[in-house]
């Protein structure tokens, strides 16, 4: 069967080491991973910050999430290698430019969220706009910014398959070369490499996720998002992972 | 001392709050400022600390034109008491009650000492400290506020309706409480309220405002009570519709020592001092006999 053989392919030993091993690629996949994501975050929270602490600029919010999740990222790649060449730099900014949207809703929607009340006492009692940024904004914002950084973790390692294409490695590899050699337990593997990394990453995040929760909110309820009453990451956000490829 | 000079807010949806607005609070006192929603009076209270700046006219603060003042600064030494409290979900009573001594620098320690001895002050038990505001009822919530808005000892006390939202028993207990600690500590404290029988009892000063915060009438609750300026006043302080019009009621069989008092509609409404079937004239503390505080003047009906 195609399940079992996939199965005995992942798991053979044979298979783990190696300049086409599990190992290095799921490695290299992790770089690319671990890149995008950087530079996403990087761009995306400041701006969901902003967005979310002035409450200015809502409507570009919705337009850019919109808008860029129709963005082709395979197409944009090629688009862009065009002009650079191959290298993992394109790479890395279209993976990012997926990214990004998911990253600054979540950190918008989060501090939206945030009782109007006790950010209007933080400031009446004498907190600058940093302090009620750093010290009531964020905390009481963390869970939904990172159910952002979540969804945009799961849509980055779904799509860097696309990196086997251009000239690099990561567990896409196995996916084309299957796919090339009509050799689809070697594909098939490939994609259960990509879900399971998916399932893990998306674990720890979870796990993550709940420990941020902070203290006196999660007891209590309510009186941290007395606007939407989500207290965890809104569905839209959490993306499930497609394999493509 | 607290001075507005013909002060006028017009926001920007066009909503003129305030409209040539002028006071005097004087210091160390209790100024209620009531009236009904809408009037301008939060307004009002949030000019004082800067959190709404005047379009026109000036707020004075011991004379000094609060304009010219960093607002940060400014808030930082007004304490401020909201609603619905206003405390951080995200920490502690005793880290709540600290925030500004520690966002001034003092060291955690000494804030903190400073912090218990705030809750004995308010009448909080010291165990309640680690506790989340979650973790509280409304009226320890409340009181763990204005122990937050005690915290840099500002002279100044601003009160949005703190007590409004929670239930009329506790209410009545936060009321006695503030005016017991306001007899220990003397600050100027500026009350909004929406509820005339508050007003009254807390206030040394009450100004009842209208829309725009125009000043309908200002002087003590006795003066206010004795001489209403105007219709909309005694129909905001009830004597329109006779409540506060109080009379002995002859058909209830007394003790000896006490009057029933009836409102104008037959209702039951306190009871006076009357030793001998005689109204004493003057009681000095008619508050400690009425049922509730609107017989506070029963002496003058």
């Amino acid at each position: 069967m195609l399940f079992a053989a996939a199965l005995a392919f992942i798991f053979d030993p044979a298979n783990l080491l190696g300049e086409k091993g599990i190992l290095p690629r799921l490695m290299d996949h992790l770089l690319y991973t671990g890149l995008s994501l950087g530079v996403a975050l990087l761009v995306g929270i400041p701006i969901g910050l902003i967005i979310g602490h002035t409450g200015k600029g809502k409507n570009f919010v919705i337009a850019l999430t919109g808008s860029f999740r129709a963005i082709p990222t395979f197409g944009l790649l090629l688009f862009i290698i065009l002009f650079t060449g191959l290298g993992l730099g394109p790479l890395v900014f279209v993976l990012a430019i997926l990214a990004i949207p998911p990253i600054i809703a979540g950190a918008y929607s989060g501090l939206d969220a945030v009782n109007r009340e006790t950010i209007d006492a933080a400031r009446a009692i004498g907190m600058t706009e940093w302090q009620i940024l750093g010290k009531v904004e964020i905390p009481l914002a963390l869970p939904l910014i990172l159910g952002g950084i979540r969804s945009a973790t799961l849509q980055i390692i779904a799509t860097a398959t696309i990196a086997g294409y251009v000239g690099l490695t990561g567990l896409g590899r196995f996916l084309i070369e299957g796919l090339a050699l009509h050799d689809y337990t070697l594909a098939f593997a490939g994609a259960i490499l990509v879900a399971a990394l998916a399932l893990v990453a998306d674990g720890i995040l979870a796990l993550i996720q709940r420990l941020v929760v902070p203290h006196g909110v999660s007891r209590g309820m309510a009186r941290t998002t007395t606007r939407s009453g989500r207290r965890t990451a809104p569905p839209a956000l959490t993306g499930t992972p497609i394999t493509e490829g | 001392m607290i001075e507005f000079r013909g002060v006028s807010k017009q926001f920007d949806d066009g909503t003129l709050a305030v409209d040539d607005f002028s006071l005097v609070i004087p210091s160390h006192k209790t100024v209620v400022l009531v009236g009904s929603s809408g009037c301008g009076k939060t307004t009002l209270l949030r000019m004082i600390n800067r959190m709404v700046d005047p379009t026109s006219g000036s707020i004075l603060i011991d004379d000094e034109d609060i304009a010219g003042l960093e607002p940060v600064k400014l808030r930082r030494r007004i304490g401020y008491v909201m609603q619905n409290s206003g405390l951080l979900p995200h920490r502690k009573v005793i880290d709540n009650v600290a925030t500004v001594p520690l966002l001034e620098g003092v060291p955690k320690r000494d804030a903190y000492a400073r912090a218990m001895e705030l809750l004995d002050t308010v009448g909080l038990d010291r165990s309640l400290a680690n506790r989340y505001p979650s973790q509280l009822s409304g009226g320890q919530q409340q009181r763990v506020g204005v122990a937050r808005g005690l915290a840099v000892d500002p002279n100044i006390l601003l009160m949005d309706e703190p007590f409004g939202a929670v239930d009329p028993i506790v209410r009545a207990d936060l009321q006695q409480e503030l005016i017991r600690l306001q007899q220990e500590l003397g600050k100027t404290i500026v009350f909004v309220t929406h509820d005339i029988d508050e007003a009254f009892l807390l206030g040394d000063e009450v100004v009842i405002l209208q829309v725009g915060a125009q000043i309908a009438q200002q002087g003590t609750p006795s003066e206010i009570l004795a001489n209403p300026t105007n219709e909309f006043v005694a129909n905001f302080i009830g004597v329109g519709r006779g409540k506060r019009r109080l009379s002995v009621d002859g058909s209830v069989e007394s003790n000896g020592n006490d009057l029933v008092l009836v409102d104008s509609a037959g209702h039951a409404a306190g009871v006076v001092d009357a030793p001998g079937g005689v109204i004493a004239n003057g009681d000095s503390s008619p508050k400690s006999r009425s049922i509730s505080n609107k017989t506070d003047q029963a002496g003058d009906a």
